[in-house]
């Protein structure tokens, strides 16, 4: 693979903002997703969902919901083999297939309400629904754990007796509801503390928020009599949903072909399975297909949000303003099953700053809640959340400017992470540079009981696997095909990239993602990784093409292949001024039968940084939050498409905001969730936010031929601690809970 | 389980007959009888606006809906907005704007966005983000949408002004 990074008055289609080329099939309805799937003999299937947060299974009797007219198949655990318990990587998360097999369909006990116990396949969907009452299910009801600092104690009821702590120092004795204890060591922490003049010190807390993509989960799936397992489905990872389908049915995966539709939004939430496994095991008892779609409500319950955490953090830095140490213990629920993104959390959590000496203990909490999922910066804006306000708090404290302090502090090329890892080039300096300059920081705040806010985040976002052929026409147009699930435009971004190498209009590349059967091995949509890894899986692929059509005209020419030139559309020797062809001639002469492949495995990459500038307005008597302006800032090596980092960043920041001040489960105290609808679980709507500005920075890192750089997950990073930040400004208070509800800020500032 | 009745209306101009059971809501007639998958389900409790359809003119969630009550009504969904051929300049605007990313919200908004244009032909920014506050979209943060439905309202009038 080339080192050497394209240089930049070479780039056609890179940089430019071309038509999605999705745009019209969903601006029209056309776009089929997971949810508008139909095969001819449909069988409708639906899930019963536990009603308890903790209890032992008892006994199951479907007998009567199989009697029921209608009715096709029930199916529960038992109808799964036995699963390995071995853990692999999902995107940023990580699956075990015991556990997974476990919360596809509940085995010995429900972990949290909503936990799938057993699925049925029916005629109608109201037949189903129906049916669902008539499976018996008798409990034995056990005492729930949904509060993580309760969950860590020895005073509680233990969810899986055969866990013990996996912890720095080895491995715990007793079971215990702490999965995984991490910690990352630097310098001399106490010394640290000793030489600061001002400490901080501060105790967080965050609840579970989901991804609320506004598709639910949806497969269908269908037996061929050749015992092909064909499942449509709405993942953001088909070749991740095929193997765990494969490992969970321990069925070969060469019989399993996943066929990715498009999808309604994702967000991490979409690597984990849930309904393909049922949908198959029903389609295969009642030889029909079988379709699994969620309702609203069993997406809220049924899957993986982000953690709810604790977070205790202390900062000392001297009078001048340099940090001497740090400490932070997070305590991240992983919900029902181990897994939370508490490394990931523990990694951001200070990654934007030189810190000389610091120790980040980390906890994985299992918790009466659904297992959760990677969402956005899985773990980030929990641990940004504390970071950049006790950052600020102690700005305050030693009189300094926020963003002097920041840039007194800010990590650079080189500087050696809590975690032990070197950054690479990661411009956080540019970045406050950039908000430093902005008029958005500048402009004075205009009236009575306004903040205005800022703060900075670094995520470090995911190389791995990505495959993509592009097969030539005999016109000149090329169909480029990969494995990677297009969630926000990457068949566009891809495909820019190809046409940018074959130096052809970026019109004459038809992208398409295809299926399992169609193309190797590819990993799933996430960490960022799309535009730049299936990108550069898209340049391999061109570079082959070209590599083929230099040997066929060299062939033809009869001139030796290091003679044959390409420029602009059109091959030539250095043998001869006389000889030319363009690429379309080249490719009619061939009848189009020229193809190229790029298979990658993307293990160098980078992060990225980014930040927000956030103004906010507090009612004083309703305690509501109304952010006025909003400035975002990001690097993003090169934007590809500037449009799509334009809406990765303003979409990011508005869930943020919804992070901030609006979003969470809401529990009562025997684990049932009180807002599981959109109407209590409230998502930023367009009266909520105002336009966001997106500030792109083009720092580029080297080892990508464009100098592309990962953006879709730190823009949600920074806004929650920015409105904490404008907040306490404006009200002279700080609030240490998530989300900011109106209550909240009333309680701070003693009204209520 | 309730017998099922005739519902006679016109969908996206075409006269239409189909059986409904009275208990289910026009997306469910819509989306499973009807094959008009375009009018998406967000939340089936009239929270997300991913089903907006016009019945008679007006903006309705077509979940919070039954399909009987459209017997006799017309109704519009996204796939009545263009044909093969044209685009509906909404729907151009969206796509020139980049309004969209997963695009499952989209068919809502341009249904709400075409409605709000049919009443007020130049809508403020501060109108457009009131009038969508019944459509959720989780992708874009909303910035793109807005500018998708002020050039909405250019192209209508321009195409307007073309035929005065």
């Amino acid at each position: 693979m080339s080192k050497k990074m394209i240089e930049r008055d070479k780039h056609i289609s890179v940089g430019t903002r071309p038509e999605r080329m999705d745009a019209k099939d969903k601006v029209t309805g056309h776009a089929l997703y997971g949810t508008d799937i139909s095969l001819p003999g449909l069988l409708h299937g639906r899930v019963l969902r536990s009603p308890h947060a903790h209890a032992r299974i008892v006994s199951i009797d479907t007998s009567k919901a199989e009697a029921l007219p209608g009715v096709f198949a029930v199916v529960i655990a038992n109808d799964l083999p036995e699963a390995d318990d071995r853990t692999e990587k999902a995107g940023e998360s990580t699956i075990n297939y015991k556990f997974l097999r476990d919360n596809n369909l509940a085995s010995d006990k429900v972990l949290y309400v909503g936990h799938a116990v057993a699925a049925l396949a029916a005629k109608s969907p109201d037949i189903a629904q129906t049916a669902l009452e008539s499976i018996e299910v008798e409990y034995e009801i056990l005492e729930p754990v949904l509060d993580v600092r309760h969950a860590m104690s020895d005073q509680t009821q233990v969810l899986h007796e055969q866990i013990r702590t996996d912890g720095p120092d080895g491995s715990g004795d007793t079971p215990s509801n702490i999965a995984q204890h991490i910690r990352h060591v630097k310098g001399d922490m106490k010394k640290g503390f000793s030489d600061a003049d001002v400490i901080v010190e501060r105790e967080f807390t965050t609840v579970p928020v989901h991804q609320s993509y506004l598709e639910s989960h949806a497969a269908t799936a269908v037996w061929g009599m050749d015992g092909t397992l064909t499942i449509y489905s709405s993942t953001q990872g088909a070749f991740l949903a095929r193997n765990q389908v494969s490992e969970l049915l321990q069925y070969p995966m060469a019989k399993i072909k996943v066929i990715p539709t498009e999808v309604g939004g994702a967000f991490g939430g979409k690597n984990p399975t849930y309904v393909e496994t049922p949908a198959a095991l029903l389609a295969r008892k009642t030889g029909r297909p079988v379709r699994v779609v969620m309702s609203r409500e069993e997406v809220i319950l049924g899957t993986g949000p982000g953690s709810g955490t604790a977070i205790k953090v202390k900062v000392g830095a001297t009078k001048l303003g340099k940090i001497t140490a740090v400490q932070a213990e997070l305590c991240y629920e992983a919900g029902a099953y181990p897994g939370s993104p508490v490394h990931p959390g523990a990694m951001a959590m200070f990654a934007a700053y030189d810190i000389p000496n610091g120790q980040i203990d980390g906890y994985d909490v299992l918790v009466n809640k659904p297992r959760v999922a990677a969402y956005r910066a899985p773990g980030a804006p929990q641990s940004a959340f504390a970071c950049e306000q006790i950052i600020d708090e102690i700005a305050q404290k030693i009189g300094m400017d926020g963003v002097q302090f920041r840039m007194e502090n800010a990590a650079s090329e080189g500087t050696e992470r809590l975690d032990g890892s070197l950054h690479k080039s990661i411009a956080i300096k540019e970045i406050l540079g950039v908000i430093e300059d902005h008029p958005h920081y500048n402009e004075p705040i205009e009236g009575p009981n306004q903040g205005r806010g800022v703060a900075i985040g670094f995520w470090d976002n995911w190389g791995a696997r990505s495959s993509v052929e592009i097969n030539v026409n005999s016109d000149g147009t090329v169909n480029l095909i990969s494995g990677s699930v297009d969630l926000t435009g990457s068949r566009t971004t891809v495909a820019m990239q190809a046409a940018d190498v074959l130096e052809i209009p970026f019109g004459n590349v038809k992208s398409s993602m295809v299926d399992t059967d169609s193309i190797s091995y590819t990993d799933t949509s996430a960490g960022s990784r799309t535009t730049m890894a299936t990108g550069l899986a898209a340049v391999e692929a061109a570079r082959d093409v070209l590599a083929k059509l230099k040997v066929e005209v060299a062939d033809m020419w009869n001139v030796s292949l290091d003679s044959v030139i390409y420029s602009k559309g059109v091959f030539g020797t250095t043998e001869s001024n006389l000889e030319s062809i363009t690429f379309a001639d080249l490719a009619a002469k061939l009848s189009g039968q020229i193809n190229g492949h790029g298979n990658v495995n993307v293990e160098n990459w980078a992060g990225a940084g980014g930040g927000t500038i956030v103004d906010v307005e507090v009612d004083p008597e309703t305690g509501q939050v109304k952010v006025l302006r909003c400035t975002a800032i990001q690097n993003a090596g090169k934007a590809i498409h500037p449009g799509h980092v334009e809406g990765q960043m303003q979409g990011g920041v508005v869930q943020g905001i919804g992070w901030a001040l609006y979003e969470g489960y809401q529990y009562d105290e025997l684990g049932h969730v009180l807002n599981a609808n959109l109407l209590d679980y409230k998502l930023p709507t367009s009266l909520d936010v105002p336009s966001i500005e997106a500030v792109i920075i083009e720092k580029p890192f080297p080892s990508n031929p464009y100098g592309a750089r990962g953006v879709g997950e730190t823009p949600i990073i920074s806004p929650a601690p920015a409105i904490a930040n404008a907040i306490q400004q404006a009200l002279g208070k700080r609030i240490e809970q998530l989300p900011m509800t109106p209550t909240t800020l009333l309680e701070k500032i003693g009204v209520i | 389980m309730s017998k099922k009745q005739v519902v006679s209306s016109t969908i996206n101009g075409q006269q239409v007959e189909f059986l409904t059971e009275p208990q289910q809501s026009l997306l469910e007639c819509l989306r499973d009888t009807l094959g008009l998958t375009g009018s998406k389900e967000g939340c089936n409790d009239g929270n997300c606006g991913a089903c907006s359809v016009l019945i008679d003119d007006r903006l309705v969630n077509a979940c919070l809906v039954l399909g009987i009550e459209i017997d006799g009504k017309d109704v519009v969904t996204v796939e009545g907005l263009s044909n093969i051929h044209e685009l509906h300049p909404v729907q151009e605007a969206f796509v020139l704007e980049d309004g969209l990313q997963c695009g499952y919200c989209t068919p809502g908004f341009i249904v709400a966005t075409k409605a709000l244009l049919d009443k007020n032909a130049n809508p403020t920014e501060d109108e457009i983000r009131f009038w969508l506050a019944g459509n959720l979209c989780r992708c874009t943060g909303y910035d793109k949408i807005v500018r998708s439905v002020r050039l909405a309202s250019q192209l209508m009038n321009d195409a307007k002004g073309d035929l005065s």
